[in-house]
């Protein structure tokens, strides 16, 4: 099997022949990719709500170098979509003034190491104002981040932001892990009074998945809480975006071994849903945190803490953290060494599985 | 330096009334008197700190006096204590950011049209793009007017503001404030070429460079510039060349970076003085209105003064409670461990 993030659909998923063939009239599932799902997703909450804007670099005409608002000027005209001169803290900046003046601005950062240079805008500006104007001026802004590595883009296109913005107090911040939750977190991140950054895992932009854009969670579930996507007995796994598919890889190979592995999708990165981390590893006794930032201060430092706090007693491990490394996100050619791969979340398994207490 | 068209309505060129122009001193002295006070508040304990204004009132309530608190929106930073007693905010509120009570200030933001007092040096000169051009979307006719100073002029943000504001020909209105300081570093190690107002060139922005210790010539291009952006032509920058006679806060020591010799001969006339000058020499004021207005001042700095004395500290809870319009299990749950171990609840 390999282990290149690009390949390998997600167990969870079923992969359809084209979106045609899989739409169903009677249905409100259809299959289709991320990018078609974020899209989807833009093109309605532009239509339902008119005080949303959509920009960034590229757009516009072009449709982002992703596509993910391909059409969308075109549909909604040059005012709601549109290109802005090529700036990120300009592009943050003009949002907090947007909000102020009413709007709910929808942002795109091109690509997550490009956050950065919006650092103060992002941080001292759009994560305080509702604070600092003791709630007058809200900033309800969504920031897409096209976020992580894993398909062998240039420096600083395969960055992992998630613990930055998490520490961040006056950020939410949210991931999603298929074209499903992609729809589904992103209508409601746009529509939230609260500055929300919204971590698209940009190599899974292109795997189909199906979305039924009526319900969101079958099983009643809070938009905001995480999400088993796999239910299992010996061991809890919990990831985000690009690492949930990769987790679900590694339940299916584990099975074969007679390992039953739960899968976590923690969905929200902030607030984090303690209850949920808590009600499913109190049942499995051991968890695994996968994630591909740095290791260290990394959010699987904070995901093993509150497992701990909430199942220190009936632990059969200390929590296993599996995660990128901390070193500079890598050329192309060593990224699948640095990403979390399979192999590596299995000894982590192992680990917790094999643990004697000393 | 002027390069901003002249108007074509006329409306802006209109010279104030000699009411206004008596109005005007009237703010000037206020200022000038909340601005000695709050030092004096500082050094009695009052308030932790201070950003005093000495020798910008001609700038601050010239420019803040264009304003229509209708339309328009002002984003401030924290030494525009001036703009904000011409635009008519709570002087206890706005002064409650000084004794440290909330950091934006304690003034409604949407009520006074002055955004929260930013402490971030060129911090919100994008919010105003922003904000405009949210006008320009709502096919309003608001300007948005920006305040910063020489030294935030090399911020990165400030470029990218006035480029976003001249290619969306956002009406906007930058106003630079050239008070010859940056904290320690003088203008001319500071502004490359000498001028801010000469960089809006290279943006196709018209733009001002005005004596800024003048109240009136800082009305009229303030209003000038109004008009410009008001009418759909975009962006005006105006630097109005003054001087920070005092320190930088009450916390800074000027005598570590220019003599008494070297600031008397940068701040020139007082713009106060130089005012109350005008106004005799015209006969729009006699000594009688100068007086009522400093009995005024007087009266108006006391006020604020009970008012701050009697100012509580906000009650701890809303620390969390303005975090997030929509607030989170953990920042709940933090709260509720504060209060069991602060308050013993």
């Amino acid at each position: 099997m390999s282990n290149s993030i690009l390949e390998g659909e997600s167990a969870g998923f079923r992969q359809a022949q084209s979106p045609a063939q899989a739409q169903s009239p009677a249905s409100t599932t259809a299959v289709m990719s991320m990018q078609q799902a974020l899209n989807l997703a833009l093109d309605e909450v532009l239509a339902e709500n008119p005080r949303t804007l959509v920009f960034g670099e590229d757009c516009g005409r072009l449709g982002g170098v992703f596509r993910i608002t391909d059409g969308l000027q075109a549909k909604h005209g040059e005012q709601r979509v549109f290109d802005t001169p090529l700036a990120e803290s300009g592009i943050l900046g003009m949002s907090v003034g947007l909000a102020m003046a009413g709007f709910h601005p929808i942002p795109e950062v091109q690509f997550d190491g490009f956050a950065y240079p919006a650092i103060n805008q992002i941080v001292c500006q759009i994560a305080r104002m509702n604070y600092r104007s003791r709630g007058t001026l809200p900033m309800p802004i969504t920031l897409r981040v096209p976020s992580f590595g894993g398909i062998r883009a240039p420096e600083h296109h395969g960055e992992s932001l998630e613990a930055l913005f998490a520490h961040v107090p006056g950020l939410k911040v949210v991931s999603p892990s298929n074209p499903h939750e992609a729809y589904h977190l992103l209508k409601y991140a746009a529509t939230r009074p609260d500055p929300v950054i919204f971590l698209e895992p940009k190599s899974r932009y292109w795997q189909k998945g199906e979305v039924d854009a009526a319900r969101h969670d079958a099983d009643g579930g809070s938009p905001t809480g995480a999400k088993v996507m796999r239910a299992g007995r010996h061991v809890t796994l919990v990831a985000w975006g690009a690492m949930v598919a990769r987790c679900l890889q590694v339940a299916g190979l584990a099975a074969e071994d007679g390992i039953d592995v739960e899968v976590l999708d923690l969905r929200w990165l902030k607030p984090i849903d303690a209850e949920a981390l808590a009600a499913s590893v109190r049942k499995t006794r051991r968890a695994v945190v996968v994630h591909e930032a740095p290791l260290t201060s990394g959010l699987g430092a904070e995901v093993a803490q509150l497992i701990t706090q909430a199942c220190f007693d009936t632990l059969k491990a200390p929590v296993e953290r599996v995660t990128g490394f901390d070193v500079p996100y890598p050329s192309g050619d060593l990224e699948d060494e640095y990403i979390p791969n399979i192999d590596r979340i299995l000894f982590g398994i192992q680990r917790v599985l094999e643990y004697k207490r000393g | 330096m002027d390069t901003l068209p002249p108007p074509a309505s006329g409306e802006s060129a209109a010279p104030p009334t000699p009411a206004q122009l008596r109005e005007l001193y009237a703010l000037m002295v206020a200022v000038r008197h909340l601005d000695t006070s709050a030092i004096a508040w500082q050094r009695q304990g009052l308030i932790p700190g201070y950003a005093p204004e000495l020798g910008q009132e001609a700038a601050q309530v010239g420019s803040g006096y264009a304003v229509d608190t209708t339309r328009d929106f002002v984003f401030p930073t924290y030494r525009e204590m001036g703009v904000a007693r011409t635009m008519g905010v709570d002087m206890v509120a706005y002064m409650s950011t000084h004794k440290a009570t909330w950091h934006g200030g304690l003034y409604d933001p949407l009520e006074s049209r002055l955004a929260p007092i930013q402490a971030v040096v060129a911090g919100s000169v994008l919010h105003a793009v922003g904000w405009a051009h949210g006008q320009t979307l709502d096919a309003k006719d608001g300007v948005a007017l920006t305040y910063f100073g020489d030294g935030a002029s090399s911020q990165g943000d400030v470029h990218e503001a006035m480029n976003f504001a001249a290619v969306m020909k956002a009406p906007v209105v930058f106003f630079v404030q050239n008070n010859g300081w940056a904290i320690s570093v003088p203008t001319e190690r500071q502004v490359a070429g000498g001028s801010v107002a000469a960089r809006a060139a290279g943006y196709g922005m018209p733009a001002l460079q005005i004596d800024g210790d003048d109240v009136v010539a800082v009305l009229e291009a303030t209003r000038r510039a109004f008009e410009h952006a008001r009418s759909g032509n975009g962006p005006v920058l105006i630097e109005a060349m003054t001087y920070r006679r005092g320190p930088h806060s009450t916390a800074d020591d000027p005598g570590r970076y220019r003599s008494l010799q070297e600031e008397r001969d940068g701040a020139g006339i007082d713009p106060l003085e130089r005012f109350r000058q005008r106004l005799l020499a015209d006969g729009t004021a006699d000594e009688a209105v100068f007086a009522t207005a400093l009995a005024a001042a007087k009266a108006e700095a006391e006020q604020i003064r009970t008012g701050l004395t009697a100012l509580g500290s906000r009650p701890g809870t809303e620390m969390f409670d303005l975090v997030f319009q929509e607030t989170t299990p953990a920042l709940q749950a933090q709260a509720a461990s504060w209060r069991e171990e602060s308050e013993h609840v």
